[in-house]
Formats: structure tokens, sequence, C-alpha cells
């Protein structure tokens, strides 16, 4: 016998899905989002984030090689995990900062664990819960225009002059923060009664500005990613087509996707108005386009290792993402709380898999 | 229509164009046979024979040593050469009877008995068990035994498997074809062995022409009736195809399918049931199919039993490059062999050779935690929390998860991205456990 042949057991052929051809695909499914920021805001954000993505690498290096295990930086998972980190960040953060968040999420958010498979939250979140926390500042200001001068998304130039003349303390707050922080501070009724005199004025103003920021032209801004917000999670366009191709590839399952954003809309729908504004349907449309929503419920809530194993589990995981999201932008002291929500329930999931682990086929009642 | 199916499991690429077109062809007789005296699920059969004597196809050469045994037969007419241990299809050695060919095929006279039909139960189980006849799938349970259900578990249902869910395997779906007015013969006889009211035969979505032909000749028969089912493997796994047919579920943690009921048998079974019970006729040949992509010309063969492996792959003209893994059976169960030294059993219904390519081995890593084999599993069992527990030696704990129902389909191995031996763990599970349970 000179040819030797391989015995192994069963079974003896395979779908062919690997580690790196499933973090590869996920990788691409971002490339649309990466145009569309580049596209908006020019090559700093292509900079930023490959500046997150070759950080991670490069610390899943070093970090192999110090734990003396195989090098495995190709499988695509640090540079999955750096890439998404930096979609977080907002395009006018300093370099310093991808590079602090991707280095924090890979060593601290993944190897101290025993590397991938092992980590009990998403790294990326972990990370860039790092960065908020110790920049706050930086992580929650100081955001750029798109190059067509959209910030908040909002098309209405009439109302705009009219702010400017009547309540230009409005006029200054609307113009430099995200569709979400306005939806978030015109809930601040102490906030909105400083901007004139008049009470009924106010009101009436907090309302206009609340009408044009979920009116049609502004959903649409939302909707390509033309407005000022992290680098990767503006266009719902662009998120939408990377996670279609990721379902399409049974990379990712809809069932937490779907249960996040249902839960958000409905929750929203009832919920997401400011005193006085009422609700409408294109309430919970402008909450699912805006803030870190479709990246986060898409690519963040969808991460294997830190959501649950079972069918059930990953519904009650999808519910409990969107109502905290909800609680957090409705009542916390954040304008956006996808990230916390994925990671809070990302703690969870070791007890919804408990409580949902499934009954063998053909299991006597008891 | 709506097809039929179980919950779970996965879409192999089937690869039987292969062979599927291929009618069945009878091999030469070889020259030399090996015949293992474990060919089956239970206790090895017995020599009766002993080296020098002179035997007929057909002449029994061991006896059945208890209840779940076999007898068996001398598969072609010859001189008795060697009883020792030789390499086992399944992979191993165990012991065997090798006979020489003296190169006249002589058989022992076997009359037909055309009221077969009419025979007493007693007499057609017996006729069974005397032909050596366990399962054709490739488990190998003694089929006697299976026809012979507890007393208090009345069965009402006969479905027999045609479904081949394994890729790459076209001999029960040639047979189908071939011997198909046999087979219903073979399911008639089965149902009223075990008293059942109706019968069924279970055939995989993909086989479009064995299930009109069968239809065709069940139509006659009220009692009798063909069920396409999805094209999904494991459907013939005996429980999901239960299931599939009869939306009953077999009992876990042991259960067997007389608890609902049923008796499952393989289409190829029932032929040499029927052959068994006309004729008087013992298994001594079988259909398996020779294929893959580094087979010459593929084919479905009826073979002796104890063919060695390599006269199989020369009567389909040798290899056309390099081998990489041969398979006895499918490439989802079947097992790896070293060598083609082995010989044709009683449950090889394939003969897979694969390339070098194809048989390439990556490395196992740590679970990702992506649940694909949860999504899969036909027994709704979570298949990487079991072996996580294995791994550690938490028997215990992979015993509560279900260690023990697993039906080893290898669905959850075939979709894992980080490529873990869920099933080689799981099996060791299984072992260890059994052996702490003995200790006890």
């Amino acid at each position: 016998m000179k040819d030797k042949v391989l015995v192994s057991p069963a079974p003896h052929i395979h779908d062919a899905t690997t580690i790196p051809n499933v973090m590869w695909n996920v990788v691409l499914a971002l490339v649309p989002a990466l145009i569309a920021s580049v596209y908006y805001w020019g090559f700093r954000a292509l900079f930023l984030s490959l500046l997150g993505a070759f950080t991670a690498v490069c610390t899943e290096a070093l970090i192999q090689y110090l734990r003396k295990v195989p090098i495995r930086i190709s499988d695509g998972s640090a540079f999955l995990t750096g890439l998404l980190l930096a979609f977080n960040l907002n395009v006018a953060a300093p370099w310093w900062m991808p590079v602090m968040g991707a280095a924090f999420a890979i060593a601290i958010g993944k190897q101290v664990f025993g590397g991938l498979g092992n980590n009990p939250v998403n790294p990326a979140l972990l990370g860039r819960a790092f960065l908020l926390a110790s920049w706050p500042t930086l992580m929650t200001g100081g955001w750029q225009a798109t190059r067509f001068g959209s910030m908040n998304a909002i098309t209405n130039p009439s109302l705009i002059s009219e702010l400017q003349t009547i309540a230009p303390k409005a006029h200054a707050f609307v113009t430099s923060a995200t569709p979400l922080n306005i939806a978030h501070t015109l809930r601040d009724t102490s906030f909105v009664s400083t901007f004139t005199q008049s009470p009924a004025l106010n009101t009436d103003i907090a309302n206009k500005i609340f009408m044009s920021l979920t009116d049609g032209s502004t959903l649409q801004n939302l909707f390509w990613g033309n407005v000022a917000g992290c680098i990767g999670e503006v266009s719902v366009f662009a998120l939408l087509l990377g996670a279609a191709w990721l379902l399409w590839k049974n990379i990712i399952e809809w069932r937490i996707p779907l249960f996040y954003l249902a839960t958000v809309a409905v929750l929203t729908f009832i919920f997401g108005g400011i005193p006085g504004s009422g609700t409408s349907f294109s309430l919970p449309i402008f909450h699912l386009f805006s803030g870190g929503l479709i990246l986060g419920a898409f690519f963040m809530a969808t991460d294997y290792t830190t959501t649950p194993l079972t069918k059930k589990g990953r519904i009650i995981f999808g519910i409990g993402c969107g109502v905290l999201t909800v609680v957090i932008r409705m009542m916390g002291g954040y304008p956006e709380g996808v990230s916390y929500s994925i990671l809070l329930m990302n703690v969870f999931t070791p007890l919804i898999d408990m409580v949902t682990m499934p009954k063998a086929f053909g299991k006597v009642k008891k | 229509m709506r097809l039929k199916t179980f919950a779970g499991g996965v879409h192999p690429p089937d690869n039987k164009h292969r062979s599927a077109a291929l009618p069945i062809e009878d091999m030469a007789v070889p020259t030399q046979v090996v015949i293992h005296m474990s060919q089956h699920i239970g206790a090895p059969s017995k020599p009766v024979v002993s080296v020098g004597d002179e035997v007929k196809v057909g002449q029994l050469i061991a006896e059945a040593t208890g209840f779940v045994s076999i007898p068996q037969h001398a598969s072609i007419s010859g001189k008795v050469t060697k009883i020792e241990r030789f390499t086992h299809p399944t992979g191993g050695i165990s012991q065997a009877i090798q006979i020489t060919s003296d190169g006249n095929d002589a058989w022992l006279e076997f009359a037909d008995d055309p009221n077969y039909m009419d025979l007493s139960v007693e007499e057609m189980k017996q006729r069974v068990n005397n032909a050596g006849i366990c399962g054709m799938g490739g488990a190998g349970f003694p089929t006697f035994v299976k026809l012979s259900p507890p007393a208090d578990k009345p069965i009402d249902t006969v479905i027999l498997n045609g479904v081949e869910c394994e890729p790459y395997l076209t001999s029960d779906h040639r047979l189908m074809l071939e011997k198909g007015e046999c087979i219903v013969q073979g399911l008639k006889l089965i149902m009223k062995m075990v008293g059942a009211r109706q019968g069924m035969i279970g055939i995989e979505a993909n086989k479009p022409d064995a299930i009109d032909l069968m239809s065709k000749l069940c139509a006659k028969e009220t009692a009798l009736s063909v069920v396409p089912l999805q094209l999904r493997y494991p459907q013939g796994a005996e429980k999901q195809l239960i299931y599939a047919a009869t939306k009953r579920k077999v009992p876990n943690a042991g259960g067997l399918p007389s608890a609902v009921g049923v008796v499952v048998q393989n289409v190829g079974t029932a032929f040499a049931i029927y052959e068994a019970i006309r004729y008087q006729k013992p298994l001594v040949e079988r259909i398996i199919t020779v294929t893959g992509s580094v087979v010459k010309t593929p084919k479905n063969l009826r073979a002796r039993i104890g063919t060695p492996f390599q006269e199989l792959v020369d009567a389909c003209g040798g290899l056309n490059q390099e081998p990489g893994k041969y398979i006895c059976g499918g490439p989802m169960m079947g097992f790896a062999i070293p060598s083609l030294e082995a010989s044709v059993g009683k449950g090889s219904s394939g003969l897979v050779i694969l390339d070098k390519k194809e048989a390439s081995d990556i490395e196992e890593r740590d679970c990702l935690r992506c649940a694909r084999c949860i999504d899969v599993c036909p027994m709704d069992l979570m298949p990487s929390l079991i072996v996580a527990h294995v791994k550690v030696g938490d028997l215990d704990n992979a015993v509560k998860m279900g260690l023990n129902d697993c039906i080893k389909c290898g669905s959850c191995a075939y979709v894992c991205p980080a490529h873990i031996r869920l099933v080689q763990w799981i099996d060791t599970g299984k072992l260890s456990w059994a052996e702490a349970q003995r200790k006890k």
C-alpha cells in the first residue's frame, strides 16, 4: 500500500462552511455601508475603518503569539471586530480612537476569555462602551455634516430660517445634533421651555421640529444615509443590502433582527413621540432608520458567540433588545441605546439558553 | 402535493447521477470470499464447518448463537480455506470464514413454493430466520427479531424504507425499479408476520421513477400506499421516517418503533424476505453501489456476500486517479476503511471512493456557538452543548441533554463551520457512559 488514504469518522462530506468563510462574508456585507460612508464623508471614513480593523488584527496576532496558540488572523474574525468598532465612531473622531477601541475590544473583549467562540459579550460593542465611558464627549458630540451639508437630515429650510429668528437657541441646537439627539432632547420639557419666553410657542416649536424630523423627506435622507452619525451606521439602504446578502447566504438567522426591529417599531409607535406630538406611522420608521439600530440588529445582535442557541431563545433575545433600546431612547440619559441593550442581552444569553432548551424528539411527557 | 418530512436535517448534494440510471449488473463469481461471523448487531455467528470442508452456495456455514443473532451461508461453492480473523468492512478485524471457489458455482437446490402467501406466520418467520437476514440498510439488526415484536405492543403499520437518503447510493433505488413486484410481495409478507393492517413505502422525491412504479404496484391494494418524501437528510432514519409517514413519535431514551405500532424494514430486506419465504433462499448476495469521483465506471453490482472490495473496484474498471478515502456505506454514516482488503457484508449498501481533495481534513476549532448543529439536529438535541460536556468529561450532564438519543446521522458535523467532530465526540461519550454503567 503506497498510496495512503484518509481514515476518519463519519460524516465524510461537509457543506464547506468554514469560520473564515463566515467572517469574510460578514465583512463583505459591510462593504456597502463603508462605501456609503466614504460617499458622504470622504476617505477619512475608510481610513478610520481600516485603522480599526488593522489594529484589531495586530492585537489578535500579538496576543495569540503571547498565548502560544496558533496565529489565526486570516480567519477574519479580528478584522470584523475592528471594522465594526470603527463603524461605531464619529467620522470626526481622532485617529487614536479606533486604535484604542479595537485593541481593547480584542484584548479585553475577546482574547482574555480564550479567543473566538469564548467571549461572553460582543467585543466590538464592549470596545465601544469602553470608548464611551472614557471619552464621552468625543463619542457623543462633534458630529460632522455630510458632504451635502446634512447634519440632522431635516430638509425644511423655512423651519430652519424661522427658528433662527424666533428661537436662536433652538436653532443652534437643531443644527448641531443628530436626529436621535434632537428627538431625545425635545422630550426634555425643561430644555424646551428655554427656547422662548412663551410656553405655548415653545411647545409649538418643539412640535414643528419633531414633525420635520419625521416627515417623508427626512426619512428619505435617513434611508440613504445623508445624515450625521457614526461611520457605519447611517445608510439604512447600504446596511440592508449587506443584511440581505447574509440572510440569503444563511449566515445570519432572521429571528433576532425581525423580533428586534418589530419590537422597536411597535413600542415607538406607542411611545416614540414627544410630549403632545401624538403618534403616526412615520414614528416607528424614524426610529428604525435612526442611530445604530439597523447595524446593531443585523450585524451585532446576530453575533453567534454572544446570542442564544435556540430559536425560541433568539426570539426572546430580539424582543429583549428591542424593549431595552426603546427604554434607553425614551427614558435614558443617552439618545441611543442599541449597543447597551445588545450588551445587556448578551449577558442574559446563558440564562435564555437554559430556559429554552429544546426537548429531545419523542420525549415522553412526565 | 406537499411532500412529507421530519423537522431539521440537511441537504447534501446527492451525487446519485453517476449510478442512478445504471441497471444492476451481476458480478462475476469471485474466486474467494470472506464471510464475517459478525455482519449484524448481536452475538457473532458460530462456524459449523472446518477448514477443508467442501460447501455449496446457500449451505449453512455458521449458526446463530442466541436470539439476537443470525446464521451465515456460503455465497460461492468451493472449499473452506481459512477460519481466522480478517479485516471487517466497518473497520477493525474479526472472525470470518474464507471460501475458495471451485469455479462451478454449484447451488443447493431451492424449490419454488407458489403458495408462499398462505404459509403460517410461524413457518414464514422460521424461513426468514433460517435465511440469515439482517437489516440491509446498514445497521444490520437481525430481521427475525424485528419481526417478533413484544406481544403487548400490537403492530398496525409496516413501513418499507426506500428513502435512500445517503448521498451517492443508488442500490435501493435500482432494486425498486427492477424488483418492485417482489418488494411489494415482501411487504405483504412482513405485514402478515407482524399482523399489520397497513403498509407504506417511503421514497424520497429524488426518485420519481421509483415512486411512480411502486405506486402503480400498490394501486390495487387498499392497504398499501407509497409515501413520497421531501429531499432531506436523514429522511430515511428510522424515527424520522416513521414521523414523516405517520406523525407518530418513537419515544426517546431507548424507545423502539414497536412502541408506536410500527415496524420498519429496508426495501432490500423486504426483497430478501420474499426470496427467503418463497424459495427458502438464504441471503448470499446483495446490491451494492460502487461509486465516487475516482471510480472509472460506477456501477450497481449484485455481489456475493464476502466479495473482496478490490474485486468490486476492478469490476468497475478500477480508479482513474489516486483515492483519498474509501467509504463502506454512504458518506454521511458510512465507515472509512484503510484499504480495499475487506469484503462485502450483508449491510454494505455502497462503496464510495472520494478523491484526495474531497477527503481533505480540516482542523477542529473552538465552537462559535452558531447553533447550526442545533438547527439541523433531527432529534432536537443540542449537539454543541452535549459535546462541550463530553469534552470535559461531564457525562452525567451530557446524558441529561440527550447524549444517548443521538442517532449519529452526522447532520451536525456536516454543517459545523468550526469542523468539530461532533459525531465522534458523541460516540466517545456514549462509549464512556456505557462503560461507566457496566462498572456500576
